[in-house]
């Protein structure tokens, strides 16, 4: 079986010359289908700048990126569009939700890009939303919910076009530790729900503990490859 | 995605900025408006000349002495006028015309103890046929009254209700200084033309004119009608052989009196107003190009301040093009409402106006769609700029910005 996600030498720099930032260097690594992994490192370490090459929100300027066999490298933008409409859900640490449209069109945002007729929309959007036990709070604006809770309307709007990947960026990187522990839960269970595979950037060690392989960078480069216990001491 | 739901985004869009929106569109709703307004007046006005002309008469020349060129300096003083057996010639001599010489003059008029100064045309029978003004009641002047200058005249409706408001007008003696006339006839009502009441006109017989208030046996102008439609060219022709050769002009000198449709002077006043229509409708346009300008102003700054949310939506799987026309038809729906709403303003500007102007109502729906369609094609045009800026973004950036 051939890896889900498979980088060759990535490299990704800004700038030139003196300025020249190398935020990722020569990393080489694969994802199988169903993993949850966590990205580690210390700030600057480049895992941030490896989810965005991962979600196609950015380009490598050197290597090569297979999904599923498929060379991102060769695909157009609005190719590269369709992969993150299908294939990918974001769950961010800022949230991202539309601020004034209510929490159910948040949910609803992905489906619309994929034509899908509204009370069909309506229907799948809700039933993402019971999925993060949030029914009850459908037409609430985001201002109106806790940090959790508009975490968890993000997570139920990455799953609700129900893709084979999540990322997830610090997902909790503005909760609190009951919030954080709520969403990790959340978090394994679904991907045992669903066969999810989940790659989730984290500089806390507890957090990383929930994912069963932990990818250690340190200035751009992959340091450590392994189970968390292993690669974090 | 579904056209519905890019319509419904632009809806929340404009909906969420109020008054932002409308100020935005102000500038459509005020150049639709203008045009529409502007163009529809000018086709009223033409039209009010057009219809004033024909109430003239049709197919009538007027024969003036001098010549005619316009311009500074009086030339009629310079050519000899003419006189009553230049227009008995003309009626003689030219076939299927009605000819009315006439002396016009401006008198004092008395009846009662009211009076008024008001414009008095010595003329013949001939004048009610040619110049299109038949009497409404009373009888024409008689052979014998023409012949003699007998002081008898026909009024205009005007003169009957201000000098005999409300008697019976026929029979009455009216004071014209310094002579007086019976009132033997009414004419029909004309209204208003060039700004000249019609209505308000006394006529005599011409000899009547010369001889008891002009004492001189000049001929101011001589209208000839044709009686076959489409003839007055070649009846032009007539009367100017003819004239050259009672006047003793020589060949190849030129004619010191000048012939006139009223054709042409219709075409001369719609040249006018429709170059002025032509204007005020560029003017006007002016301001709609200045309309799509605020549209672009604006949707830029949208853009810029959108920009996190059009992060989020490339993230979700928005394409760029997803993204440009979500932006695109947010303007056009802009432009589209100003559009609409200036139309409804320029159609209630010329009903109100054409109403307190006493001019014809006329819509004209060739440019109100041409208004409606330049407001949507200034979406468009003015739309994409901003629209494509927004579809440039980059999504990583675009999420990354505060």
């Amino acid at each position: 079986m051939t890896a889900l996600i498979r980088l060759q030498g990535i490299a990704r720099r800004y700038g030139r010359g003196d300025t020249l930032v190398r935020a990722l260097d020569d990393v080489s690594l694969g994802i199988d289908e169903g993993e949850f992994v966590a990205i580690m490192g210390p700030s600057g370490s480049g895992k941030s700048t490896c989810m965005n090459l991962l979600g196609c929100l950015d380009t490598p300027t050197d290597g090569q990126y297979w999904f599923r066999d498929v060379d991102v490298g060769q695909l157009t933008a609005d190719e590269l569009a369709l992969l993150r409409r299908h294939f990918l859900g974001f769950v961010f640490q800022s949230f991202n939700l539309l601020p004034r449209v209510s929490a159910l069109q948040n949910v609803e945002l992905p489906l619309v890009y994929q034509g899908v007729a509204p009370a069909e929309r309506r229907r799948r959007a809700l039933a993402a939303l019971a999925t993060v036990g949030l029914e009850g709070r459908a037409g609430a604006a985001p201002s109106e919910l806790s940090g959790g809770q508009q975490q968890r309307v993000a997570i139920a709007r990455a799953l609700v076009s129900e893709p084979p990947v999540l990322l997830a960026d610090e997902p909790t990187g503005n909760l609190d530790t009951v919030m954080s522990t709520d969403i990790m839960n959340r978090l394994v269970q679904l991907r045992t729900e669903r066969q999810l595979t989940i790659i989730m950037v984290t500089h806390e060690p507890d957090i990383a503990r929930y994912a069963d392989r932990v990818l250690l960078f340190r200035d751009g480069r992959l340091v450590g490859d392994g189970p968390p216990d292993q690669v974090m001491g | 995605m579904r056209a519905a739901d890019v319509l419904t985004l632009a809806g929340q869009a404009i909906r969420r900025n109020t008054l932002r929106s409308f100020l935005t569109t102000l500038g459509i709703v005020i150049g639709v408006a203008s045009v529409v307004t502007m163009v529809q007046l000018g086709q009223s006005a033409t039209q009010s000349v057009t219809e004033r002309i024909a109430s003239i008469g049709s197919n009538l020349l007027f024969v003036i002495p001098g010549t005619a060129q316009r311009g500074p300096g009086n030339v009629r003083a310079t050519a000899e006028p003419f006189d009553l057996a230049d227009a008995q010639a003309l009626a003689r001599d030219i076939a299927d015309v009605r000819v009315a010489p006439a002396l016009n003059t401006t008198v004092t008029v008395v009846a009662g103890n009211v009076n008024d100064s008001v414009p008095v045309v010595g003329t013949t029978n001939g004048y009610f046929p040619v110049r299109n003004h038949p009497l409404a009641y009373g009888r024409e002047f008689q052979p014998g009254e023409l012949a003699s200058g007998a002081a008898v005249c026909v009024i205009g409706q005007t003169l009957v209700e201000d000098l005999f408001s409300g008697r019976e007008p026929l029979g009455a003696t009216l004071r014209v200084r310094p002579s007086a006339c019976q009132v033997i006839g009414v004419l029909s009502e004309k209204g208003e033309s060039m700004g000249q009441d019609r209505d308000k006109i006394v006529l005599m017989p011409i000899k009547a004119v010369q001889r008891r208030l002009v004492g001189q046996l000049d001929v101011d102008a001589i209208y000839v009608s044709a009686l076959v439609d489409g003839t007055t060219g070649q009846v032009q022709g007539q009367i100017e052989s003819l004239l050259r050769q009672r006047r003793h002009i020589s060949a190849g000198a030129p004619d010191d009196f000048y012939v006139r449709d009223t054709q042409d002077i219709a075409d001369a006043l719609e040249g006018t107003t429709r170059t002025l229509t032509l204007l005020l409708g560029a003017i006007a346009t002016v301001s709609l190009l200045v309309g799509g300008i605020g549209i672009v102003n604006i949707m830029l700054v949208s853009v810029t301040e959108r920009t996190r949310e059009i992060g989020i939506r490339l993230a979700i799987g928005a394409r760029a093009r997803d993204v440009l026309m979500q932006f695109l038809v947010e303007a056009v729906v802009l432009s589209t409402l100003g559009g609409l709403v200036g139309l409804l303003v320029g159609l209630l500007a010329t009903v109100g106006a054409t109403w307190k102007l006493d001019m014809p109502l006329v819509l004209s729906p060739a440019i109100m769609a041409l208004g409606f369609g330049f407001s949507v094609a200034i979406g468009i045009v003015f739309g994409f700029v901003p629209a494509r800026k927004a579809a440039r973004l980059n999504p990583i950036d675009a999420l990354r910005h505060e």
